[in-house]
């Protein structure tokens, strides 16, 4: 009977084995990748070119197929504009088969993009934005957040910064939607922790001459300057503060420095300042070897969002091969049972919320007589566990 | 500190001092949009893109051939204004006679075209370049820190357009071109070369925002959007200015730095359109603009 027993479970799960693969039940009989992002504007630096290659290297480290299908990528460039990356989304769903999309860097076109994969029913995958609200406001049951956001940022580097004793803080801010979000979260942690924000200008996007921005600052009397800006905008903002000797007078934090935009600055300059990641290439022998392998192919080191490009896409995958579907409901709810963990992932979840918790990085910009290499960029200070660095999950975003 | 009816002097100062030096940028391109307008009847979509193209100029001749700023202030602007000799010998001639909306398209194509080489070869995200060592430092002012190099700005700027100035309205060389461009038969007559003159001028012009590239190349970040930045506010001065008028180019740039800097003391938010309002303003009440002739 025993026996009998076995053989039966066992021709069982023969049985339940051989249907899996048989009925993968897979849409359209295949797996397609969107990778949506800026390919030759500011952003093509931060993810571009760099997130669909780290997505073709995910896709091949995966075996190039899934369930026995092949997976296919599609990409295109949203050129930073909303109208133009929702349509593209759009027309992939509709007409292109595709079944999750990911890039997404612009937090104005992962805003349109994500109301589209919603409406829809597909995954988006945001690497590269920094926006709180797909996981708050404009949260979503198929919005995954992977890299980082804006929270993280200002937890990471303004906290440990007042907590240090320097109080008095001025903002040079971003005009836009990013810049003021970052502002917002910034100053609340600022006050939180005993500080207070003395002023804060606001310069329009792509301003090229920060100086009067710069003496406005001088004169705040502040201890410590937030540059709540990123890409261009910070680097010409450093560059100003550095020439009009306000890194003299007072400290200068980079809320969102990504690391070739702290490699196009003078290490004369950015050297010592502390800043936020979600990733950096050199902090151990996995992250290491990806960055090689990356660099072999992109020509540069990866930034946070390529890194971040490539972890979503494998956990994805893994998802889509345990569930035996692609079916956006099933995988979701699997990506957020199962633990992200890859060179990227450090003690990582993916939350009901849709947020991707993870570790991040305190990081210094390394001084010019540091720096071993010329991609010898940061050096890590300190790890901010997941829990510390982001905003716990909202009820009306908890999707179970 | 110093105030009055409750404005910060010193403040103010401050934003003055720092509106000119963007004024001298100003003011250095729009009177290469000018002479090339003026003169040649050419409005030059490419000038932003040929001032990026002095800044990576500076940049790429650091990097690869060793040449330092003080020699790259004059090479570039040379190597420069060669391409716009070539740029206006071999793309623009073959349509001079035509509609000046077919210059006006052709030479934003090659601002496209060269942007896009430049991000696809650079990257997007900007290249450094140190300030030369003799005017690192600055100068401690009452009402503010003057960066040694900015000073620099300000006076290689106002050199460089009076002196164009000066050559333009004020010498023979000068007359003939006003002349040539006036009245190229006759000119031709008089055994003047006319399309020489035409495209040697337009080189000058174009070197005018190769010069500007390197001068700006230590200040600001050096990338490829950098020209379509500030094209625009160019564009808008030197309508403001009457185009084709060479000292109201000069002028209305320094001014219009000044205004954009007390805009953005009092202002901030407005400080990338108040140029515009003005343009605006100046179409309606003086349509060939401030300094320019009724046509």
């Amino acid at each position: 009977m025993k026996l009998m027993n076995k053989t039966l479970l066992s021709a069982a799960m023969a049985v339940a084995l051989t249907s899996t693969a048989a009925h993968a039940d897979l849409s359209d009989d295949k797996v397609k990748i969107g990778v949506l992002a800026d390919m030759g504007g500011v952003y093509a630096d931060v993810c571009g070119k760099g997130c669909l290659t780290a997505v073709e290297m995910a896709v091949e480290d995966f075996g190039g197929s899934v369930l026995g299908k092949k997976i296919e990528i599609v990409s295109a460039d949203d050129q930073n504009k909303p109208d133009v990356g929702s349509a593209i989304v759009r027309e992939w769903i509709e007409s292109k088969e595709v079944d999750v999309v990911t890039g997404l860097v612009a937090s104005s076109v992962t805003g349109a993009v994500t109301k589209v994969t919603t409406d829809n029913k597909k995954i988006a995958l945001i690497a590269a934005s920094a926006s709180n609200a797909f996981t708050t406001k404009a949260c979503s049951p198929y919005n995954a957040h992977w890299t980082y956001n804006v929270v993280a940022l200002a937890n990471g580097t303004v906290k440990p910064i007042v907590q240090s004793g320097k109080k008095k803080w001025f903002f040079i801010t971003a005009d836009y939607a990013f810049g003021h979000a970052l502002e917002g979260i910034a100053s609340k942690v600022i006050k939180a922790e005993g500080g207070e924000v003395v002023g804060a200008v606001r310069a329009p996007l792509g301003t090229t001459d920060f100086s009067s921005y710069i003496l406005q600052a001088q004169a705040s009397g502040a201890e410590v300057v937030g540059l709540a800006n990123a890409g261009a905008d910070f680097v010409n903002s450093l560059k100003t503060a550095a020439e009009f000797g306000l890194t003299e007078m007072m400290d200068v934090a980079g809320l969102l420095v990504f690391t070739p935009n702290a490699k196009a600055l003078d290490p004369a300059i950015a050297g010592g300042m502390l800043t936020t990641t979600g990733f950096y290439w050199d902090r151990d022998d996995a992250s290491r070897e990806w960055s090689a392998r990356f660099k072999a192919r992109q020509g540069v080191i990866p930034a946070m969002p390529h890194a971040g490009a490539y972890s979503a896409t494998m956990h994805y995958l893994n998802a889509v091969k345990a569930a035996g579907t692609d079916d956006s409901d099933t995988v979701m709810k699997l990506m957020k049972s199962t633990k992200p963990d890859d060179f990227f992932a450090k003690n990582a979840t993916l939350r009901s919320d849709g947020r991707m918790v993870h570790d991040m990085y305190l990081v210094r910009i390394t001084k010019a007589s540091e720096r071993k290499s010329e991609d010898d960029i940061f050096k890590i200070e300190s790890v901010i566990p997941g829990d510390k660095a982001f905003a716990p999950v909202l009820p009306a975003c908890d999707f179970k | 500190m110093a105030t009055f009816l409750g404005i910060n002097l010193f403040g103010l100062f401050g934003q003055l001092l720092v509106g000119l030096i963007n004024g001298s940028f100003y003011a250095l391109l729009s009177l290469g949009l000018a002479i090339i307008f003026g003169l040649l009847k050419i409005i030059n979509f490419a000038q932003g893109a040929i001032y990026m193209l002095g800044a990576f100029g500076a940049y790429l001749a650091l990097q690869y051939l060793g040449i330092g700023y003080w020699a790259a202030l004059i090479v570039v602007p040379l190597v420069v204004g060669l391409l716009g000799i070539l740029m206006e010998r071999f793309l623009i001639r073959p349509i001079a006679n035509e509609d000046h909306l077919y210059s006006l398209l052709l030479t934003f194509g090659v601002a496209l075209v060269l942007q896009g080489l430049f991000t696809h070869m650079f990257g997007s995200s900007g290249l450094s370049y140190a300030i030369p060592d003799a005017l690192k430092g600055g100068t401690k002012l009452p009402f503010m820190y003057l960066p040694n190099y900015r000073a620099w700005i300000i006076i290689a700027s106002l050199i460089v357009c009076v002196g164009t100035w000066w050559m333009i309205e004020k010498t023979k060389l000068g007359a003939y071109l006003r002349a040539g461009t006036e009245n190229p038969a006759l000119m031709q007559a008089f055994g003047i070369n006319v399309p020489l003159m035409v495209t040697l001028t337009f080189g000058f012009g174009v070197a005018l925002a190769g010069f500007a590239g390197v001068m700006a190349a230590p200040v600001y970040s050096v990338s490829p959007d950098m020209g379509s930045n500030i094209l625009i506010v160019v564009f808008a001065i030197v309508v403001i200015g009457g185009m084709g008028s060479i000292g109201g180019a000069i002028i209305t740039g320094l001014g219009m730095g000044i205004v954009e800097g007390l805009t953005k003391y009092f202002y901030p938010e407005a400080s990338n359109t108040v140029i515009f309002l003005v343009m605006v303003v100046v179409l309606l009440i003086k349509p060939a603009g401030l300094f320019g002739k009724e046509a």
